[in-house]
């Protein structure tokens, strides 16, 4: 049965992916590549994720039947994998822990980091706290003052935040000087990327470290209904959350993956960040992938209400399956968004991440077309404390 | 003999080293492009490596980072770049590098990125994220045209890749001499010196050194252990505070060691 094995050996899926970096980068990117390959297959490594993702992050998170958000959208029933019930409030920290352990089996010390609304580095200084390494985050001057509460969090954790000012100072110009710290740093520390992006190993990696939110949802919903899901629905980013939804069902043909991308102000607009659904394949931080680029290849920035889906690229492995079409990628306006945040804190008393009311926005339209008898399963990636201040402001500017 | 076999072979019969200046291409307007490789050429450039402006440009520190914002600023598109080179090429004889990054590239077809920069007479690439690992994407239409791809090498690579990589080139090898991005150093890696003998020992093609050199005295200390010095965010530095005297003065090292000899 196992068919899907992308990526291949060199990292690539189909023509997306592989290692775009500069060769100072390459040996630390090889070791990495083999390290993570003897883990993987090490029960006591395994074991390890296990424990701490029992114990510290509190997994498994529930599978919840949204009745009230059901009834509301008038079709499908929509279940929500409670990503947001996580220590620190996403599904970021999936990731974090099992980089984290990795480092530390690899001696290193020090971790860098990107983030852009700054979940992932939260959870990256929250592990890094536990382990008692270094750490290091880079972080746009534009998501510092969006985000100024999680700046702090990470500061409480003891990581140090480095404003960064270059190009659109947002996420992707994080990336960028996360990824010059580690050229400069490459000896002692590791590089813990936030989603299933840059170069080979990290799409692949990341994507098996939150892949088991697929995989808890695959068994709770045999155990609780009795069949498959007829459909997935997760917000893109870079792509992790729905990567680590998507990828234990990408064999199962019977069940529909959508990804949910910002669609900003409108994807007609000069301000989204919709790059399957407007952008066209390049190199970006390590792979081939789509992009938001201009007719000289030059990368344009991205805009959205959230923090954590303004990045003007999409992982390769998403790229790839919009390719071969396994799965279907939309869009979801900031005013759908906001919509869909105040929806689903009024219906079912959960307050969901801008990133995650993308995916409901878009859930309540599936839905509503789709038979009663259908079943759909939204990541909720993460809870909206971090986005009331946002939230209250632009509703404000509203009326 | 093509430009580069040429220019070695010169620079070998004077036993003299290479001094291969940057300039990013766009930055000042892209009208001046021409002048500057005219000048640097007369100056003494054994080769002329052109940066073509990107907005994410990772391997570069802020030097040309902010050159390459001021060139996008401009309007510079790779396009432009290539037309420029087309004309200056009536002018300038020694070989000229594009250094880009590869979404520029793959943005304006590969097929047809390689078709124009031969007719502009363009001599080799650099492209910094680009390993050989992936190179493939490439080579096979830069062969065709016969358009080297200078490839890199770090403090970082090891011994056993570096003799891999310095084995599929032609025109030299790019020795990183920091562990870093772009941008002039005062200090360097003691075993520097070891590495370079080291990479010069495998390497069958010349060995030129190049990231964070900004003095004469750091080129002529390193040239003891290679064929030759790259010098990218001074000559930015010092074009953009059009400084052409402090510029005639640095690439001048090699001449004037050579008269005092
Ligand atoms: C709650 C939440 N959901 C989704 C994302 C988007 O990232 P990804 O597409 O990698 O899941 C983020 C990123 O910060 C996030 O914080």
């Amino acid at each position: 049965m196992n068919t899907y094995t992308l990526p291949n050996e060199s990292g690539h899926f189909g023509i997306f992916g592989g290692r775009f970096v500069p060769e100072t980068l390459m040996k630390a990117v090889i070791e990495l590549g083999e390290a993570y390959e003897s883990a993987k297959k090490d029960p006591s490594f395994q074991a390890e994720i296990g424990q701490l993702l029992k114990n510290y992050v509190g997994r498994e998170t529930p599978l919840y039947f949204a009745d009230n958000l059901t009834r509301h959208a008038g079709g499908a029933k929509i279940f929500l994998k409670r990503e947001d019930l996580n220590h620190t409030g996403a599904h970021k920290i999936n990731n974090a822990i099992g980089q984290a352990l990795l480092a530390v089996r690899m001696g290193k010390k020090k971790i860098v980091a990107e983030t852009g609304a700054g979940q992932h580095g939260v959870a990256t200084a929250t592990v890094c706290a536990l382990l008692n390494l270094d750490c290091i985050v880079f972080m746009g001057e534009e998501d510092i003052k969006r985000q100024a509460l999680n700046v702090f969090r990470m500061e409480l954790l003891g990581a140090k935040v480095v404003s960064v000012t270059s190009g659109s100072a947002t996420l992707k110009d994080a990336v960028n000087e996360a990824l010059r710290y580690w050229v400069e740093n490459v000896d002692d520390t590791h590089y813990l990327l936030g989603s299933v992006m840059g170069p080979h190993p990290f799409p692949q990696m990341v994507r098996d470290f939150q892949s088991v939110i697929g995989k808890e949802t695959k068994l709770q919903f045999q155990l609780s209904v009795g069949t498959l899901p007829d459909a997935l629905v997760a917000c893109i980013g870079g792509g992790s959350n729905a990567m680590g939804m998507f990828h234990p069902f990408i064999e199962d043909e019977s069940v529909s993956l959508y990804g949910v991308e910002a669609a900003g102000q409108g994807v007609d607009t000069e301000y989204h960040a919709a790059s399957l659904t407007k952008g066209s394949p390049g190199v970006l931080h390590g792979a081939l992938m789509y992009l938001l680029q201009d007719h000289n290849g030059q990368i344009q920035e991205a805009h959205s209400i959230s923090a954590g889906l303004d990045y003007p690229g999409v992982g390769p492995e998403h790229s790839y399956l919009h390719d071969i079409g396994r799965a279907a990628y939309h869009s979801i306006t900031d005013k759908e968004a906001l919509d869909a945040f105040q929806l689903l804190s009024k219906l079912e008393g959960i307050i969901p991440a801008l990133e995650s009311a993308h995916a409901i926005a878009f859930a309540v339209k599936l839905a509503a077309e789709m038979d009663e008898s259908k079943n759909i399963v939204v990541c909720l990636s993460g809870r909206g404390d971090k986005d009331v201040d946002t939230v209250k402001s632009r509703l404000r500017e509203e009326r | 003999m093509n430009r580069f076999e040429q220019a070695f072979s010169t620079l070998k019969e004077n036993k003299n080293k290479a001094f291969v200046p940057y300039i990013m291409a766009g930055d000042g307007g892209l009208d001046c492009l021409v002048d500057r490789l005219i000048l640097l050429e007369k100056y003494g450039a054994t080769a002329i490596e052109v940066g073509v402006p990107f907005s994410d440009p990772v391997a570069d520190g802020p030097t040309i980072q902010r050159a390459g914002i001021r060139a996008l600023e401009n309007g510079t598109t790779l396009q432009g770049i290539i037309a420029e080179i087309g004309k200056a090429r009536q002018e300038v004889s020694v070989p000229i590098l594009l250094m880009t990054y590869m979404n520029p590239i793959y943005s304006y077809g590969i097929n047809e990125f390689v078709k124009d920069i031969r007719q502009a007479g363009v001599d080799g690439c650099i492209i910094p994220d680009l390993p050989i690992e992936e190179e493939a994407i490439i080579t096979p239409q830069l062969e065709e045209a016969e358009i080297e791809l200078i490839r890199l090498v770090t403090l970082t690579t090891p011994m056993e890749r570096i003799k891999t990589i310095s084995s599929k080139g032609k025109g030299f090898l790019y020795t990183v001499t920091i562990k870093g991005i772009t941008g002039a150093r005062n200090e360097y890696d003691s075993e520097l010196n070891q590495f370079l003998m080291a990479v010069k020992e495998v390497s069958p093609i010349p060995v030129l050194a190049g990231f964070g050199i900004s003095s004469q005295d750091q080129i002529i200390d390193l040239t003891k252990y290679c064929d030759g010095v790259i010098v990218g965010s001074k000559i930015v530095d010092l074009f953009n505070s059009q400084n052409l005297l402090e510029l005639e003065k640095l690439m001048s090292v090699f001449k004037s060691k050579s008269e005092i000899l």
